[in-house]
C-alpha cells in the first residue's frame, strides 16, 4: 500500500472519527447529567442534514443555512426534553429507550412526510467543491478539510466551554452530583433542557457537515446512533474525553480496517481467502474491539469519577 | 481454642481516606462478638471486605484456618459466611415464604435445576415455614415481601441468616430502625440462637450489645483499639474517652 | 381454574383455531398474518424470560432471529447452488437446519452474553445492541448470501411427516411451538433456576450473599432465550421464504421489546397478547396509510408514558 493511499484513508478516518464524537459527546452528555438514554438522537442527526438541505436551497448557500439550523436543531432538542424526556427521567432505562424508540418512528416518518421518501443532495459552494493539494501528490477534497476543521472547532469548543465556563462548571458538577446542583439553587429544568439543546445542536451539525457527501437521507440517523453507541461504551458513558478518543479510535479502525484488511490478510493468507474473509471482519471490526475493551475494562477505557 | 474467623493487618482506603486501618481481630466459634464505634468509624466497610463485596488493600481474612481474601462473595457463602444488610435487602418482588426458601436453596448445591417448580419442593417449604415460625413470622410466609413492615423485615433478614446455614452470621445493625418492643424482640430472637451460630454483630444499640455480646471490639476511625468483654469494655478508660464519653 | 387461567387459555386456543377457520372459509390471508404473528410471539415470549423475569434489557433479540433464518437459508442455498456439502450443511432438511439454528444462537449468546451480562443497565443495552447490529453488518458483508439484497429460501424446511408449504402445517408447527415455549418459560421460571434469576432482578447483591454465582445463572438464561429466538427465526425464514439482514435490524428489536412491554412484562401471556396487538395495529395502521409509523410511534410513547403494567395488568387490575 503506498503512503498516498494511506494518508488519505487516514483523513477519512480522522473525519469519520470527529463526525462521531460530535454525535457520541451530546449522548454522552445527557446520559451523563441527566441518566437518560436517548435513542432519538440520531434524529436529530438527521434532521439537521433535512433542515441544512431545505436552507440551503431557500438561502442559496450552504454555511447560511448551517448557522440557520444550528439553533433551530437546537431548539428542537430543547423540545424533546421538554415533553419526551422529562416525564421520563424517574423511570427506569427501559422506559427511556422505548419512549425514545417511539419518538425515531414519529420523527422519521415526519421526516418522510416533509421530505419525501428520497435522499437530498446538498450542494456546496463552488470554493469548497474543489480539490486541494496537500502535497505534490496527495490531493484530497477540500471540503473533507472543512469538515475536520469544523469538528475539531466544536470539539474544541465543547472542552472549552465544558471546562471553563459556569454552565461547563454545572454541567461538571452535575454529572458527578445532581442533588449538588439543585441544592445550589440552579434552575436545573432549564440546565437539562440546555444540555439536551447543547447534545442536539451538535448531532445536527454532525449531519449538517456529512449531508453534502451522503445526501440527507432517513436511515442516516439510524445507522450512526448504534455507533455512536460503541464510542461512548468503548470511552466510558459520561466522559467526554473518552468520547473523543474513541470516536477517533473507532473512526480510524473502521476507514483503516475497511480499506486495508485485505492487503493485510493477503501477508499471510491466499488472496481468495483474504477477499472473502477480509469485508466480514472489517465490518465486525469496531464490534470485536467494543468487545475487547469490555472485557477488559466493563466501564469503558475514562470512566467518569464516581457519581 | 483456634479462631473462627481470623483478620490479620486488614487496610482500605477510599480516596486517601482510611476506613480500615490496620485492623486485626480474632472471632471464636460460637460466641457473638459484637463491634462498636463511632459514626464513619469503618464498620460497615468490614462487613463488606468479610463478606466479599469488597477487597482490602492489604491484609488477610482467614475463615477456619483458610485464606479467602480474595474469595468472590458467591464463594464465601458456600464456606459458610452470610451477610445481613443495615439497609433492608430482601427480594421485595417475591413472597416472604420465596426469600427464605431461596436462602435454604443456597445450601443445597447448585440451582441449575429447570424441571420442578421450586414452590413444589416440600422440604424447601417446610423448613423455610419452620424457619419463620422461629422469627415470629410464621403468619406471613405467603405475603409478599414488600407488604411486611420494617421490624418484620429485620426479622427475615435473619431468618435469611439461619437458612443459608451461616456458621459465621455477619448482622449489619439488625436493630436499625426498630422500635423498644421490636428491639425487644429482636434480642431475643438472637439470644435464642446464640451458641448455635458464631455472630459477628455490628450494633448501634448499646443495651442490646451488653446484653447480646459474648465480646466486644471497638472500633475507632478503622482501628479496633480495644477487644474484651462487655465488663471489660465498660472499664476501659480508653474507649469510655473516645465513645462511651460521647453519650 | 381461576378466571385469569381460563382467559388465557381460551386465548391461546382461539389463537390456534380461529385462523384456519379464516382460512378454510377463503381468508386465506388471515391464517398468514396469524402465522407471522405467532412466530412473532415465540421470540416475544422468549425475550420475556430475560427482560422479564431476569431484567436483563436486551435490544439486541431481532438478532438471534435473523440467526435463525439464515440457518435455514444457508444450508438451502448451498443445497441449490453447491459448496459446504463436507460440512454436510448443504441441505434442505429440517431436521439438521433447525438445530443449527438453535445451536449457532445459543453459541451466539453465550460468547456475547459473557461480555454483555459484565455490565449492567445501560451498559447492557447499548452492547446488546452493538452486537446485534455485529451480525447485520456481517452479514450485509457477505455478497454470496446476498448482503443488503437479502437471500431467497427456494425450498421449505423439510421434516418427516410435515409439509411446511402447506400453510395450515406450517401454521400448526409455529401454534404448537409456541405453546411449548410458553409451557417452557413457565417452567423454568417456577424452577429453583428461576427463583435464582427473579431473585437477581430484584436484588443481585443479596443472592450473591447467599452463595450464587448471578453472573452465571443470568448467561444460561440468556443462552436459553437466545436459543428459543433462533429456533423462532428459523420458523420465520420458512414463513416469509426471504430472508435480508434487515429482520435483524434494530428497530426489529425494538419493536420485540414493544410487545413484551405492551402486553405486560413477566406474565406468561404478556408477550402474546402484546404480539397479538402489535400485528393488529400494524396492520390497521398500514392499511390506513403510507405513514403508519408516525401513529405508531405516538402510541409507543403513550403506552411508556401512561400505561404501567402493560395490557395484562389492566386484566389483572379489574381482576382485583
Amino acid at each position: 500500500m503506498d503512503t498516498t493511499l494511506l494518508v488519505i484513508q487516514a483523513l477519512n478516518g480522522v473525519q469519520l472519527g470527529l463526525l462521531l464524537f460530535l454525535v457520541a459527546s451530546g449522548l454522552t452528555l445527557v446520559f451523563g447529567i441527566l441518566d437518560f438514554v436517548n435513542l432519538a438522537h440520531g434524529s436529530l442527526y438527521m434532521l439537521g442534514a433535512f433542515i441544512c438541505a431545505t436552507l440551503t436551497f431557500a438561502l442559496g448557500n450552504f454555511l447560511w443555512a448551517v448557522l440557520v439550523a444550528l439553533p433551530i436543531t437546537a431548539g428542537l432538542g430543547f423540545l424533546v426534553e421538554r415533553f419526551i424526556a422529562r416525564p421520563l427521567y424517574t423511570r427506569d432505562h427501559l422506559d427511556h429507550v422505548l419512549g425514545t424508540f417511539g419518538l425515531i418512528l414519529v420523527l422519521d416518518t415526519a421526516a418522510h412526510l416533509i421530505w419525501g421518501p428520497e435522499g437530498i443532495a446538498v450542494p456546496l459552494p463552488e470554493w469548497l467543491d474543489g480539490q486541494t493539494n496537500l502535497t505534490a501528490e496527495i490531493v484530497v477534497p477540500t471540503y473533507r478539510l472543512l469538515i475536520i476543521g469544523a469538528g475539531l472547532a466544536a470539539a474544541g469548543g465543547l472542552f472549552w466551554l465544558v471546562n471553563h465556563t459556569r454552565l461547563g462548571m454545572l454541567i461538571r458538577a452535575g454529572a458527578s452530583n445532581r442533588t449538588m446542583v439543585s441544592a445550589l439553587g440552579i434552575n436545573i429544568e432549564l440546565l437539562f433542557g440546555l444540555v439536551f439543546a447543547l447534545g442536539a445542536a451538535l448531532a445536527g451539525l454532525a449531519g449538517m457537515l456529512i449531508a453534502p457527501i451522503t445526501e440527507a437521507n432517513i436511515g442516516m440517523g439510524n445507522n450512526i446512533i448504534i455507533t455512536a453507541f460503541v464510542v461512548i461504551i468503548v470511552g466510558g458513558i459520561g466522559s467526554i474525553k473518552g468520547a473523543f478518543i474513541a470516536a477517533l479510535l473507532i473512526g480510524l479502525i473502521d476507514t483503516m480496517g475497511r480499506a486495508f484488511l485485505d492487503d493485510i490478510f493477503k501477508i499471510f493468507m491466499s488472496n481468495e481467502a483474504a477477499e472473502t474473509s477480509a469485508p466480514a471482519i472489517s465490518a465486525m471490526l469496531i464490534y470485536i474491539i467494543m468487545a475487547t475493551v469490555l472485557a477488559v475494562k466493563p466501564q469503558g477505557l475514562f470512566p467518569p469519577k464516581v457519581r | 481454642m483456634s479462631a473462627l474467623l481470623k483478620i490479620d493487618g486488614l487496610n482500605k482506603s477510599f480516596g486517601g481516606i482510611k476506613a480500615t486501618d490496620d485492623l486485626s481481630l480474632e472471632v471464636a466459634p460460637g460466641e457473638i462478638h459484637a463491634i462498636i464505634g463511632p459514626n464513619g468509624a469503618g464498620k460497615t466497610t468490614l462487613i463488606s471486605q468479610l463478606s466479599g463485596m469488597a477487597k482490602p488493600d492489604t491484609g488477610r481474612i482467614l475463615f477456619k484456618g483458610r485464606d479467602i481474601t480474595g474469595q468472590p462473595a458467591h464463594k464465601r457463602a458456600g464456606l459458610g459466611i452470610t451477610r445481613s444488610f443495615q439497609i433492608t435487602s430482601l427480594v421485595m418482588e417475591l413472597s416472604v415464604l420465596d426469600n427464605i426458601a431461596l436462602s435454604l436453596q443456597a445450601r443445597e448445591g447448585h440451582s441449575f435445576r429447570f424441571l420442578k417448580p421450586a414452590r413444589k419442593v416440600t422440604h424447601l417449604r417446610e423448613a423455610g415455614r419452620a424457619l419463620l415460625a422461629r422469627v415470629g413470622l410464621e403468619g406471613k410466609a405467603d405475603m409478599p415481601t414488600k407488604a411486611l413492615s420494617h421490624g418484620e423485615h429485620r426479622r427475615m433478614e435473619v431468618a435469611i441468616a439461619l437458612g443459608a446455614g451461616a456458621e459465621l452470621m455477619l448482622l449489619d445493625e439488625p436493630m436499625a430502625g426498630l422500635g423498644f418492643e421490636e428491639s425487644r424482640d429482636m434480642v431475643a430472637l438472637l439470644t435464642g440462637i446464640k451458641g448455635q451460630h458464631t455472630i459477628l454483630l455490628i450494633e448501634h444499640d448499646m443495651d442490646a450489645v451488653f446484653a447480646l455480646a459474648d465480646r466486644i471490639s471497638v472500633l475507632v476511625y478503622g482501628h479496633i483499639i480495644a477487644t474484651g468483654t462487655p465488663e471489660e469494655i465498660r472499664a476501659n478508660a480508653a474507649v469510655q474517652h473516645a465513645y462511651l464519653g460521647e453519650e | 381454574m381461576t378466571r385469569k387461567t381460563l382467559l388465557s387459555v381460551g386465548f391461546i386456543l382461539a389463537l390456534g383455531i380461529l385462523p384456519p377457520i379464516f382460512y378454510w372459509t377463503g381468508n386465506a390471508f388471515w391464517l398468514d398474518l396469524a402465522t407471522r404473528l405467532v412466530i412473532l410471539a415465540i421470540a416475544a415470549t422468549s425475550l420475556n424470560l430475560i427482560l422479564g423475569y431476569g431484567g436483563m434489557v436486551s435490544f439486541g433479540h431481532a438478532a438471534y432471529m435473523g440467526l435463525g433464518a439464515y440457518a435455514v437459508g444457508i444450508p438451502a442455498h448451498h443445497w441449490l447452488y453447491g459448496g459446504l456439502e463436507a460440512w454436510g450443511l448443504a441441505t434442505t432438511s429440517g431436521l439438521v437446519q433447525i438445530p443449527l439454528a438453535v445451536a449457532v444462537t445459543a453459541i451466539f449468546a453465550l460468547l456475547t452474553g459473557a461480555i454483555c451480562l459484565r455490565t449492567r443497565g445501560v451498559y447492557f443495552i447499548m452492547i446488546t445492541m452493538a452486537f446485534a447490529q455485529m451480525v447485520y453488518y456481517l452479514i450485509v458483508s457477505i455478497e454470496e448470501y446476498g448482503g443488503d439484497d437479502g437471500l431467497v429460501i427456494d425450498t421449505r424446511s423439510e421434516l418427516p411427516g410435515l409439509d411446511l408449504d402447506n400453510p395450515l402445517q406450517l401454521f400448526g408447527l409455529a401454534w404448537v411451538s409456541l405453546v411449548a415455549a410458553i409451557l417452557i418459560v413457565r417452567m423454568v421460571i417456577n424452577s429453583r433456576f428461576g427463583m435464582v434469576i427473579q431473585g437477581a432482578k430484584g436484588n443481585d447483591e443479596r443472592m450473591r450473599t447467599l452463595g450464587f454465582n448471578t453472573y452465571v445463572y443470568r448467561l444460561v438464561a440468556y443462552v436459553i432465550s437466545g436459543a428459543m429466538a433462533g429456533y423462532a427465526g428459523a420458523l420465520l425464514g420458512n414463513f416469509t421464504t426471504f430472508i435480508s439482514p434487515e429482520m435483524m435490524d434494530w428497530s426489529r428489536s425494538g419493536e420485540l421489546m414493544f410487545m413484551v412491554i405492551l402486553g405486560g412484562v413477566a406474565t406468561t401471556l404478556g408477550p402474546v397478547v402484546g404480539a397479538t396487538v402489535f400485528i393488529v395495529l400494524e396492520e390497521v395502521l398500514s392499511d390506513l396509510t403510507l405513514y403508519w409509523h408516525l401513529p405508531f410511534g405516538l402510541l409507543l410513547i403513550a403506552v411508556v408514558l401512561f400505561g404501567r403494567g402493560g395490557l395484562i395488568g389492566l386484566l389483572n387490575g379489574r381482576d382485583q
